[in-house]
This record gives C-alpha cells, sequence and structure tokens, in this order.
C-alpha cells in the first residue's frame, strides 16, 4: 500500500528530493508567526487547578487562562489586587468584603461567546464551587479540591454573599490569618459564572474543566496530550494589550530533550532544567538561566497507616540509615540546602537551631531488631517519574536510598509509575515510603505544614505519610488564631519538636529553582509563589 | 489464476482473523477487568457498566463474545485510550498518515538515489565504483537507525543548528488536520503564510527522512546491483550487442526493464523494515505518529491503546505485504512460489 499510494503521491513532490538538501539553508526564523514556545514537562490534569495541586496542572492555567482576586508580587511576596480592586478586613477578622474591577472581559472562543464581563456571581459560583458540597457543579470532573480540603478552607468559609454586582463579602467561622494568601494562590482562579449555566443547559458540564474560559491573558485553543497546548491572545485583556500572540507548550517529558530544544530555537523557554544540565545553559551566552531560593521540600515520607511504618520507632531507624548530605551532593548538585523541617530557611518562621539526624547505620540496625524488623525485610520506595525542583531526579535518590537500606538489611525495591497513575496510587495508600515534595503556593508557614501532614490532608492526597495526629492538627490549627509572627513562630517550632519525635517524613532538601530562556525574551520572571507566568513576556 | 487470488485472500483473512483474536486475548491478559480493557471506560457507576458489559456481551460464552468484538472492529468502535479518553479510531488514525507520510518520502528518496547507483555498481561489476559503493552499502545497511539518528541531531542540530530536532512543523504554525500528511494539509489550507509553513515542514522532515533514507538506499542499491548483474550475462543482451547496438541503447532497452522487472516487487517487500525503521525514528525526533503514540502508551500501561495500536499497525503490515505478494505473482508469474530478496 505505501508502495502504490507513494506511486500516485508522487505526482505532486518531483522536486523533493532537491527540497530536502535546500531547505537546510532556505529556512528564515522571521518567518515564524509572531508566540513564545514554552517546552513544558508534562501533561496537565485538566484546565481547572482548583481541582488538581499538581504544578504542572497550574502551570498550564492559573497565570495564563485566569485570574484571580489577588495576586503575589513576586519580588516581595506581599499580596496585591488583581480581580479585586480592594478589599477591608472586619475587626473580628471574621469578615472580608471585596470591591470587584469593573469591565474586565471574559474570553471570547469558538465555544463560547460572553455577553456580560465579570462580576460578583462570577466570584460567587468559583468560591461556591469547591466550597459547597452540594452546588451544582461540586461534583463535576472528580469533584476532589485538593488545595482547598487539605487546608480545610471549605470548614472556614461560613458565608459568600453578593452586596452588589461589584462588591462580594465574605465571612469566615473562625479569624485565619493566612486566609487572604490562599485567595491569592495558583488555585484561587475566578471561572465564569456564565460559561457555566451555558454548559449546564447543554448537559456538558465536565467541559467547563477541560474548555477553560478565564480573564487571563491567554485563552485556550487546542491541547493534544503528549504534544502541545496551544492558546492565542486575549485581545481584550485587562491589564495590557502587549501578550504575545500566540503561546505554546510543547510538551517534552525528557528534560534533556528539553535543553536540546532550547538550544535549537524550538523553544524560548523551558521547565525545570535538570541540575546535571545547568552548566550547558550557563556556558552559551544566548540563553538565560535565573536562579532563586525556592519555597519547597522535597522528602522521603513513610506511609504510617501500613505496618511496620506505623511504628515511630522504625520511621526514626529508616531516618537514621540514610546519609543526607551525599543524597543532596549526588542528585542536587549543590543547589539545595539540607532540609532539616518542614520550612525552608527563607520563610519568616525557620527554625534556625534545630538539629538534624544523623547519619548512624549501626543505631539505625539496632532500633530496627528492637522493633522486630529481621534483616532480610523487604519494602518498597516509590520515586516518582517526573523531575521537580525539591527532587530532580527522584530514581536516582531511591537507588541510593536503596543501597544505604541494604547495608541495615532491608531490601528495597523502586516503584514507578506514569505521572498521573503514580499520583493516583499513592493517594490509595499503596506505598510502603515515597520520594516526593512540596512546592509552596505562598509564603505562609500553614502552606507546609497544613497540606502536608494534617488529618484533612489525606483524603484530600497531599498527606503522601498517610499521618494523622489530633496533637499536631490541634497546634497547626491554634497558630492560625494569631497574627502575632512571634507566637504563630512559636506554635510552629512545637510542632517541629513534634514531627522530630514522630518522622512520618524525613525532610530532605531545599532546592534552588531555576528557569531557563532565551535572551530575546523580556519579562520571564521567577514567581516564587507557585505556577509560571507567560502574560509579561516580551519577545524580540 | 483466481485460485491463486483466492488463496492470497484465504491466506490474508486468516491471518487477520489471528491477529484480531490475539488482540481479543489481550485484553484477558491485560491486568485489569477484560471490559475496561476492552472499552477503556472506568465504570464506576453500576448502571453504565451493566450497559457495557450488554454492549460487548460479557455474560456470554467466549465465542459470541468474540463475535462481538469483531463486529465492534468493523464498525469503527475501538474502545477509548485510558489516558487521554479519545476514541481510538480517532487517535490511531490521527498519527498512521503521519507515520505513512515519513515512510513514503523516505521510500521515494531511496528509490531516486539507490536505483541509480544499484546500476552504476552493476554495470560496472567487479570495478572499484563497485567495490566502493558495496562497501557503502554495507556501512549503511548496517548502521543502527537509532544510533544514525542520534548522531545526526548531535551533528546537524545541536553543533551546526541546521535543522530542528523534534516534530513535523514548528507548533507556531496551527497547520488544520485534515489528510494527516502535513504537506498536502499545508498546501489544502488558506493559512496566511502558506510558502514558510512549507519550508519550515520540510526542514523538520529532513533528518528524520534522511535517517530511514541511509538504510533504506542501502538496500535498494544492493537489490538492484543483483539484479543487474544477473541481467548482464543473459543471452539477449548479448545478442543486443550481437546487433550491433550501443552500450547505451542495450542499457535503456534491455537491462533497465529486465533488471526492474523482477525486483521492484522485492523492493516493495521491504516496506516491513522501512515501516519499523519509521516508528523507531519517530520516537528519537518526536515525531507524532504512530510508533511514537505506541511508545508512549505502553510507558503509560494504556491497555486498550496497547491492543487496538498494535492490531492496527499488524493489519498494516500483513495487508501491505500479502498485497505485494500477490501483486508481484501477477505482474511476473514465471516467478517462483515464495522468492524472497537477495541482498
Amino acid at each position: 500500500m505505501t508502495f502504490s499510494a507513494s506511486g500516485n503521491r508522487c505526482g505532486g513532490l518531483p522536486g523533493l528530493a532537491l527540497l530536502l538538501l535546500l531547505a537546510g539553508c532556505m529556512g528564515n526564523p522571521d518567518d515564524l508567526p509572531d508566540g513564545v514556545v514554552y517546552c513544558s514537562e508534562g501533561n496537565p490534569n485538566g484546565f481547572n487547578p482548583q481541582l488538581d495541586a499538581s504544578g504542572t496542572t497550574s502551570d498550564a492555567s492559573s497565570h495564563q487562562i485566569y485570574d484571580r482576586l489577588m495576586d503575589f508580587d513576586p519580588q516581595s511576596g506581599r499580596v496585591v489586587p488583581a480581580l479585586a480592586s480592594s478589599w477591608l478586613v472586619s475587626e473580628d477578622g471574621l469578615t472580608y468584603t471585596f470591591q470587584l474591577r469593573k469591565g474586565v472581559a471574559f474570553h471570547q472562543t469558538p465555544y463560547f461567546t460572553p455577553t456580560r464581563s465579570f462580576n460578583a456571581d462570577d466570584v460567587l459560583f468559583s468560591i461556591n464551587r469547591w466550597r459547597q458540597a452540594d452546588h451544582p457543579y461540586h461534583n463535576v470532573s472528580g469533584g476532589t479540591y485538593p488545595y482547598f480540603t487539605s487546608l480545610g478552607l471549605n470548614n472556614i468559609i461560613t458565608d459568600v454573599r453578593r452586596v452588589n454586582g461589584y462588591r462580594v463579602e465574605l465571612t469566615l467561622s473562625r479569624p485565619d490569618s493566612s486566609f487572604l494568601a490562599n485567595l491569592a494562590t495558583d488555585f484561587s482562579v475566578i471561572l465564569s459564572a456564565e460559561y457555566a449555566n451555558q454548559l449546564a443547559q447543554q448537559g456538558e458540564k465536565s467541559r467547563l474543566d477541560t474548555f477553560p474560559i478565564g480573564t487571563g491573558p491567554f485563552k485556550f485553543v487546542d491541547y493534544k496530550k503528549d504534544r502541545f497546548i496551544r492558546y492565542a491572545k486575549h485581545p481584550e485583556y485587562w491589564r495590557h494589550d502587549r501578550a504575545p500572540q500566540n503561546l505554546i507548550y510543547d510538551i517534552t517529558t525528557s528534560s534533556s530533550l528539553r535543553v536540546a530544544k532550547l538550544m535549537t530555537g524550538e523553544c524560548d523557554a523551558m521547565a525545570l532544567p535538570a541540575h546535571s544540565e545547568l552548566p550547558t545553559i550557563e556556558q552559551r551566552e544566548y540563553l538565560v538561566l535565573d536562579e532563586k531560593p525556592g519555597l519547597n521540600v522535597g522528602f522521603w515520607a513513610f506511609n504510617t497507616a501500613r505496618p511496620p511504618f506505623d511504628n515511630p520507632k522504625v520511621r526514626q531507624a529508616l531516618a537514621l540509615a540514610i546519609d543526607k548530605n551525599t543524597l543532596l551532593e549526588a542528585v542536587y548538585f549543590g543547589s539545595a540546602v539540607n532540609a532539616k523541617s518542614l520550612l525552608p530557611p527563607s520563610s519568616w518562621a525557620y527554625q534556625e537551631g534545630l538539629t538534624d539526624t544523623s547519619y548512624n547505620p549501626v543505631l539505625a540496625r539496632r532500633l530496627l531488631e528492637e522493633n522486630g524488623i529481621e534483616p532480610g525485610f523487604s519494602m518498597n520506595i516509590w520515586a516518582m517519574p517526573v523531575e521537580r525542583a525539591y527532587n530532580p531526579n527522584a530514581r536516582k535518590m531511591a537507588e541510593l536510598i536503596q543501597g544505604y537500606l541494604r547495608q541495615v538489611g532491608i531490601e528495597a525495591n523502586i516503584v514507578s509509575y506514569e505521572w498521573s497513575t503514580f499520583r493516583q496510587r499513592l493517594k490509595q495508600g499503596l506505598h510502603d515510603s515515597v520520594l516526593i515534595g512540596w512546592s509552596a503556593d505562598n509564603g505562609d508557614p500553614d502552606n507546609f505544614y497544613r497540606p502536608l501532614l494534617s488529618c484533612n490532608a489525606i483524603n484530600s492526597g497531599t498527606n503522601r505519610a498517610m499521618w494523622c495526629s489530633q496533637q499536631y492538627d490541634a497546634l497547626i490549627n491554634d497558630a492560625l488564631q494569631h497574627t502575632d509572627p512571634d507566637q504563630r513562630r512559636a506554635i510552629y517550632w512545637q510542632a517541629n519538636a513534634l514531627l522530630k519525635q514522630e518522622m512520618p517524613l524525613v525532610p530532605l532538601a531545599h532546592a534552588f529553582r531555576y528557569q531557563a530562556y532565551h535572551r530575546s525574551l523580556q519579562g520571564l520572571v521567577i514567581n516564587p509563589f507557585g505556577a509560571i507566568r507567560f502574560g509579561e513576556v516580551e519577545k524580540d | 489464476m483466481f485460485r491463486f487470488v483466492l488463496r492470497h485472500f484465504n491466506l490474508y483473512v486468516l491471518t487477520l482473523l489471528v491477529l484480531c483474536i490475539f488482540s481479543f486475548w489481550l485484553a484477558y491478559l491485560f491486568p485489569g477487568d477484560p471490559l475496561v480493557n476492552l472499552t477503556g471506560l472506568t465504570l464506576n457507576d453500576p448502571a453504565d457498566y451493566q450497559a457495557m458489559a450488554q454492549k460487548y456481551h460479557m455474560d456470554s460464552g467466549i465465542l459470541v463474545q468474540f463475535w462481538h468484538y469483531l463486529v465492534l472492529l468493523w464498525d469503527g468502535d475501538w474502545g477509548f485510550s485510558f489516558s487521554s479518553g479519545l476514541p481510538l479510531y480517532q487517535e490511531i488514525f490521527d498519527s498512521l498518515p503521519a507515520t505513512v507520510e515519513l515512510s513514503t518520502y523516505a521510500l521515494l528518496l531511496s528509490l531516486l538515489i539507490g536505483i541509480p547507483l544499484g546500476f552504476l555498481a552493476g554495470l560496472r561489476h567487479h570495478r572499484t565504483t563497485d567495490n566502493a559503493l558495496l562497501a557503502a552499502s554495507v556501512v549503511g545497511y548496517s548502521t543502527p537507525v537509532f544510533w544514525l539518528a542520534l548522531l545526526m541531531i548531535l551533528l546537524f542540530s545541536l553543533q551546526l543548528g541546521w535543522f530542528p530536532l523534534s516534530g513535523r512543523i514548528s507548533l507556531l504554525f496551527d497547520v488544520p488536520h485534515d489528510t494527516g500528511f502535513i504537506l498536502v494539509d499545508i498546501w489544502l489550507s488558506d493559512m496566511p503564510n502558506k510558502g514558510a509553513a512549507m519550508i519550515n515542514a520540510v526542514q523538520h522532515m529532513v533528518m528524520p527522512v534522511l535517517s530511514i533514507t541511509i538504510v533504506t538506499t542501502a538496500i535498494v542499491l544492493r537489490l538492484t546491483r543483483r539484479a543487474v548483474v544477473e541481467v548482464m550475462p543473459k543471452e539477449y543482451v548479448q545478442a543486443a550487442y550481437a546487433r550491433g547496438l550501443s552500450k547505451h541503447q542495450v542499457i535503456l532497452r534491455h537491462v533497465v526493464r529486465n533488471a526492474m522487472l523482477p525486483i521492484l516487487p522485492l523492493l516493495a517487500m521491504q516496506s516491513t523494515i522501512l515501516l519499523t525503521n519509521a516508528m523507531i525514528v519517530e520516537v528519537i525526533y518526536s515525531w507524532p505518529g504512530i510508533g511514537n503514540w505506541l511508545i508512549q502508551a505502553i510507558y503509560q500501561r494504556d491497555y486498550p491503546a496497547i491492543r487496538a495500536g498494535m492490531l492496527a499497525v499488524s493489519t498494516l503490515v500483513v495487508s501491505l505485504t500479502i498485497f505485494i505478494d500477490l501483486l508481484a505473482r501477477i505482474i511476473d508469474p514465471t516467478r517462483e512460489r515464495g522468492a524472497r530478496a537477495k541482498i
């Protein structure tokens, strides 16, 4: 068939051979349509960050398609106005009133034409969707809202009220000093209520999260799994008119291939350069490598719901069996600092004098024996299949840990799946231990303590240790009642002591964040609070 | 002749049946619920599950199930992909043209280069030109295609920066999907910058096509050379010389036709190797064809996709092979049964 078909088709291609040979010299980069190509690291799980806490999903939607009521200023970390032009907090810290921006246009696409601009209804819809379990959209697309449920935000908010078309009032059940910061995270995006109504009438509710409509600088055009995401400029974007005409996410899972594409100019910017590739990028004058200390933590979590990992002594023994400094050098190549607690040194609640677990295989072995772990005990280590700033090579780290565990008489098997399968099974608690981590969504310490280890976070799938302690939950809840940083800090330090004793996870590293792009790209700033932003980027 | 066609037809139908049985069996071999592996849908709602079980007749005997599986296959209802949730039929026919396109250009180019060189070598049998070409073809033939592809990326993309290293076209061009053949699609589209898109697409094509071509050209060259060497000492060639024809006339009128006749089908037989190489090359150059798609499916444990992809690719290969074999016998009935290429 190939042969006969080619016989018919070759009529139109007589000069193909010649063309092929000449093409190399004929290419003119100026002929390319205007736009930015970003080599991203994986497939997003839909286009609604409310539904998924993964960095890939928020990278693909949070700041490209949507806006939030407030934003973080990437330089100062302060909360600045976005769709809410101003806000007022009552004396008792229970009522928040937001004044909304007028004349903000939603995207117009082949699948939706807005008849009105942004108003209070959209805010009500967006918040109530994850807040109210009986909301018509709550159970659409899986119905899990990991960020909000892990922080318990759905329980804190008691009422969302429309005061008038451009004023919304939120009432909380108790004061929460991290509340505003939570509304400024990548996940608190504002959806279009009008679009949702239209879809509900058509009976296609789940399209809300796969064919998104927002107010952000880019509108969604097309998505092909494993290949690309295509966005086009939103011509009526409320902030400015200088966003690139096109934005393409070229989905490239291999980090070396991303670097190669950056070098050949097929990508203008790339996600997550591997630490071993940083010198290659630095050597090239036409590339820029930005570095910032990241708000993240990479850790080794034990599944405390499974024996023998439900025993704190066993967990401590395992923590003693590994040499963190070697892991740091071998995996991060010096681009990370040793983690002693959940919080990175840049956080205001960081505990300077905390002592670290030391490497002591002899003691580890003894502890294991005392707790009934015989030599030859077998366990598994789940290594995440993707690179993240907080753990650029989980597989390699797992192999090193495997070696350490062998020295104390434990046989470790390394397990890995494709990323979405991996996270799904992890949430079901099928692992013994896992190498994974967390990138904070805002600068507040609560954003580390609560999603990683609170009881609520087990159901939302961010508590990888499946660890639930009433004492710990009481501590971190108490911390939110105080607005004085010193008082809060003292409470978090108590939590640190508890974690040290219980060891549900071993904190390993706080990695620097890197971003590599072509020199021709202007205005790409590292956002320490999560997802990448392309709205402000300009290409020469 | 009729018996002959019938025999081929029987062979074709039987082979396809075996393939279908195998693909059906895979649904049972893969881990998980066979119904989920067949449909590609996670059926949480018991009512949905019942409906699907009824559609696939899961409560009947295995033979009835298989029969309904065949009916669904025939209707183009191949189930859904686990990972993308899209119908497999559509996914496969979106990526298959990319592979066919790549193979077609590579084959054309190999014929354009390989046949003239093969003639040159055959006519200068046992002379320096012949030996040199033969040596070059051994190198080309024995080079692993994935290694060659990587080497070309290293040299032409990363060092010299002449060609892009991945994909079919810069993603900034939004080419509407019509036939699935990128050059044809650009031609048919009403894009404002058709010329630039065309050049860009050709640039993306150069390295993948060349990687396959180098291997295939070596095969073509050796087949042609062998045929020419066999034709040259034949009586009718000697007779033509004796009639006083010039060497030029002899080659054009007698050698070319008589050498080409037996080798064309043999060349086309190489399509299996061609397709295999194309699938390997696709993975390296991120070419969005069926090879790349299948690798992704395997990596993501997308069982319905592996099942349907395997069936589609093997059906294509079997169809090609049997069709060409049949064609070869019709063109040249004197050819021995089962004759294969000698290279």
